[in-house]
C-alpha cells in the first residue's frame, strides 16, 4: 500500500456506495486528487442491490456502469476496497486517517474467471442478497462489481478449500498469506458517505419479520426482482416458492414511530409504490396489491407516479397502520390485523407474502463513531463547524433517495474542494 | 361599511365553533395529547376489546376534535378499556391512550353525563365506595354488591352460580366470612378519611380552577 500519494491536498471519501462515486467524481474530475475508503470488496453500494429506480423505472446498472467507467478512466481516484476509516486526527487541511485493510486473498492478477469458485465447495451467507441465499467461499460480490476480482471468505482460510481454490488459480491471483494491513494517510478534507442500512424488521416485534417466513422487507423484496437474485427473478414467497401474487407492503415499517425510527425515512411510499408495478409485471391482471399506509409522502414529480399506480385497479390502498401480523399455520399466510381509519372497519387480511416498507438509519452507530463529529438524535451527521473539514454525503446526513444523495454529495464535493483550494492558495 | 355581525347566522357559528378539543384538553388528564393523534388506527386495531367499542380511541380523538361532544361524553367506548397499555406500547406518537380514556370518563361522570347501565362504570363506582368505606376493599361486599347490581334475581342466580369457587375460597382461606361485619380495615381510619377529604376538596378546586 505504499504506493499510495496522499498529501493533505487530497480529498478522503469514506464510502463507495452512490454518494461517495458522485462526490469522488466531482472533485477529481476538477483536478483535485482523491481516494475512496470502501468497507466492502466493490464499490456501488447499495444501489447495486436494486431492480429499479423510482420514479422512471429505469435500471440503476446502467447509471452505474457510467459511474464505474467515470472512475476507471480517471487518474485522480484511488479506491481502497475492504478498508475502514478507525480513527481521524487533526483539523481541516490537514488530517491523518488511520486505516485498516483487511485481506482479500486475492491480488491484481485476478481474471474473475472464476475457476477457484469451481472447485470451493463451502458456502457462506450472502450478504449482497441480504442473506437470503449462499455463495461459494471464493465469489465475485456481484456481477458488475468493481473492482471486478474475486474475493476469499475469511473463514475459509486454513481450510483444504482454500488450499483447492489456490491450485485452481492459473494466474496465481491468490495470496492465502495476506494480512490485514493498518496505514495512515493524509488529507485536507473528507468527505464521509458512510450511507444507510435497513432498520432491523425484527424489532418491530408485532410484525412478526423474526417468526413468519413470509414476512420480509422491501430490501429483500428487490433481491427477488434481480435475474441473478437468490430466486433468479421470480417472484416467489420463501416458505414454500409459491408465486406471490397476493401482496402486501406496510409502510412506515420502523419509520415515524417514538418506539424504532423518529424520522421519515423518505423513500419508503415510493418504494412501495415502485414494487407494486412488479407484481404487475410479473404476473399482470392476476396481481393483487393492498398498500396499508398512515399517509402517502409522494412529493413533487412522485405525485403523477402515485396517481399512476391509484389508477392501477390491481392496487389498493388502505388507511391504516397495520396492528399486528399472524400466520395461517395451514398455509403459510400471513394475517394482518387491524382497523381501516377510513369507514373504522375492522379487517384480517390474508395475503401470500408482506413486505415491510422498511425504514432507513445510517450505517454507522451513533454511539461508536470512529471519528469525532456532530450527529444528531437518529444518527445523522449535522452541518456542523465543530466538524472542520468533514463533511456529510448522502445518506450518513439525512434520510434520501438516490436523487437527492447525489444532489447532497455533490455539495459536499464543492465544501471538501474549498477546504483543499485554501490548502494549495497558503502553500503557494 | 355595513353592520357584518348582523349578517352572521350565529346559529350555525355557534353549531360549528369547535371548542369541545379546547374543552377537552382543559378537563381531561392528558387531554392536551389528543391533537397529536395522526390517526394511524394502530390504537384501534391493537385494543383486544377493540370489537366492542362503539368507538375506538383513534376514532374517538377525531370525533374530539370535530367537536362532537355529546356523542365522545355519553359514549360507553372509553368505560371499556381495561388498561391493558397495548395502545400506549405501539402508539407511534407515544399518545398516553389508557390515560386519556380514563380521562375521558372521568371527565363523563364529573359532568354527570355518563352512560349509567354501563357495567364497567358500575363497576368502577362499587369498587371506590368500597373502597372509600374502611380503607381497604372488602371482597366479599364487593362480590355480593356486583351481583346484585342487576336486582335480587339476577343476583341470587348468580351467587349460586358462582357458589362453589365461593366454598373453595372459604376453605383455602382467601375468603372470610368476617368480613359480612365490618371486616379488616386500614389502622387510621379516621386519618384515612380526613385524607380522602382532603384529596377531594384539592381536586375540586382544581377542576373549578381550570374550569
Amino acid at each position: 500500500m505504499s504506493d499510495i500519494v496522499a498529501t493533505n491536498q487530497t480529498i478522503l471519501v469514506v464510502g463507495g456506495g452512490i454518494s461517495g462515486m458522485t462526490a469522488a467524481l466531482e472533485a477529481a474530475e476538477v483536478g483535485k486528487q482523491v481516494i475512496v475508503i470502501e468497507k466492502t470488496p466493490s464499490v456501488g453500494g447499495r444501489v447495486t442491490k436494486l431492480y429499479k429506480y423510482f420514479p422512471k423505472l429505469c435500471f440503476p446498472t446502467c447509471g452505474l456502469e457510467i459511474n464505474q467507467r467515470r472512475m476507471a478512466a480517471n487518474k485522480n481516484i484511488t479506491v481502497l476496497t475492504m478498508a475502514e476509516v478507525t480513527d481521524l486526527q487533526g483539523e481541516a487541511g490537514n488530517y491523518t486517517a488511520t486505516i485498516k485493510v483487511s485481506p482479500r486473498y486475492v491480488n491484481a492478477n485476478c481474471t474473475a474467471c472464476g475457476a477457484c469458485a469451481d472447485v470451493v465447495e463451502a458456502e457462506f451467507d450472502d450478504e449482497h442478497n441480504y442473506n437470503m441465499n449462499k455463495h461459494k467461499g471464493a465469489y465475485l460480490p456481484h456481477n458488475m462489481a468493481m473492482p471486478k476480482r474475486y474475493v476469499l471468505e475469511p473463514g475459509m482460510i486454513g481450510t483444504d478449500d482454500a488450499q483447492k481454490a489456490k491450485d485452481a488459480c492459473k494466474v496465481d491471483a491468490i495470496d492465502l498469506d495476506m494480512q490485514e494491513e493498518t496505514i495512515e494517510l493524509k488529507a485536507g478534507a473528507v468527505i464521509w458517505a458512510t450511507g444507510w442500512r435497513p432498520y432491523d424488521a425484527a424489532k418491530i416485534q408485532p410484525y412478526g419479520y423474526d417468526r413468519i417466513d413470509n414476512v420480509i422487507t422491501s430490501v429483500e423484496f428487490e433481491r427477488l426482482m434481480d435475474p441473478f437474485g437468490p430466486t433468479g427473478g421470480k417472484l416467489v414467497r420463501p416458505s414454500d416458492g409459491k408465486e406471490a401474487k397476493n401482496v402486501a407492503f406496510i409502510q412506515c415499517a420502523g419509520s415515524r414511530d417514538i418506539n424504532h425510527l423518529k424520522h421519515c425515512s423518505r423513500i419508503c411510499c415510493m418504494a412501495s409504490l415502485k414494487q407494486s408495478t412488479y407484481v404487475s409485471e410479473k404476473f399482470g391482471d392476476d396481481a393483487n396489491v393492498s398498500i396499508y399506509y398512515i399517509d402517502i409522502r409522494a412529493i413533487d414529480r412522485f405525485d403523477n407516479f402515485y396517481q399512476k399506480v391509484q389508477d392501477d385497479k390491481n392496487v389498493t390502498f388502505i388507511k391504516s397502520k397495520v396492528a399486528n401480523i399472524v400466520e395461517n399455520k395451514e398455509n403459510g399466510n400471513p394475517v394482518l390485523n387491524g382497523v381501516d381509519t377510513e369507514g373504522y372497519e375492522r379487517y384480517a387480511n390474508e395475503h401470500d407474502l408482506v413486505v415491510l416498507a422498511i425504514g432507513m438509519e445510517p450505517s454507522v452507530d451513533k454511539d461508536t463513531f470512529p471519528i469525532e463529529i456532530k450527529v444528531n438524535d437518529e444518527g445523522f451527521i449535522e452541518q456542523d463547524e465543530a466538524n472542520g473539514g468533514v463533511f456529510a454525503a448522502g445518506c450518513s446526513s439525512d434520510a434520501l433517495d438516490v436523487n437527492r444523495a447525489v444532489q447532497n454529495a455533490t455539495a459536499s464535493a464543492l465544501r471538501a474542494i474549498q477546504v483543499v483550494n485554501r490548502v494549495a492558495q497558503a502553500e503557494g | 361599511m355595513s353592520d357584518l355581525s348582523s349578517k352572521l347566522n350565529t346559529g350555525m357559528v355557534e353549531k360549528y365553533r369547535n371548542n369541545f378539543l379546547k374543552e377537552v384538553e382543559a378537563n381531561v388528564e392528558e387531554g392536551d395529547w389528543v391533537k397529536m393523534c395522526m390517526q394511524c388506527g394502530v390504537c384501534s386495531g391493537s385494543c383486544p376489546l377493540g370489537a366492542h367499542w362503539d368507538h375506538p380511541p383513534q376514532e374517538l380523538f377525531m370525533m374530539i376534535r370535530a367537536g362532537k361532544r355529546d356523542e365522545v361524553l355519553q359514549s360507553t367506548s372509553m368505560w371499556m378499556c381495561t388498561s391493558c397499555y397495548n395502545c400506549i406500547v405501539r402508539c407511534p406518537r407515544e399518545l398516553p391512550i389508557t390515560h386519556i380514556m380514563h380521562g375521558l370518563a372521568h371527565y363523563a361522570t364529573r359532568l354527570g353525563i355518563e352512560p349509567k347501565g354501563q357495567p364497567t362504570r358500575q363497576f368502577a363506582q362499587l369498587f371506590w365506595d368500597n373502597l372509600a368505606k374502611h380503607g381497604r376493599v372488602n371482597e366479599l361486599w364487593l362480590g355480593v354488591n356486583l351481583y346484585f347490581m342487576n336486582g335480587i334475581v339476577e343476583g341470587i342466580k348468580v351467587a349460586l352460580g358462582m357458589a362453589g369457587i365461593g366454598l373453595g375460597m372459604l376453605k383455602s382461606g382467601r375468603l372470610s366470612l368476617k368480613e359480612l361485619i365490618g371486616g379488616h380495615t386500614v389502622k387510621d381510619k379516621k386519618g384515612f378519611h380526613a385524607m380522602i377529604k382532603k384529596a377531594q376538596e384539592l381536586e375540586a378546586a382544581r377542576v373549578d380552577g381550570s374550569n
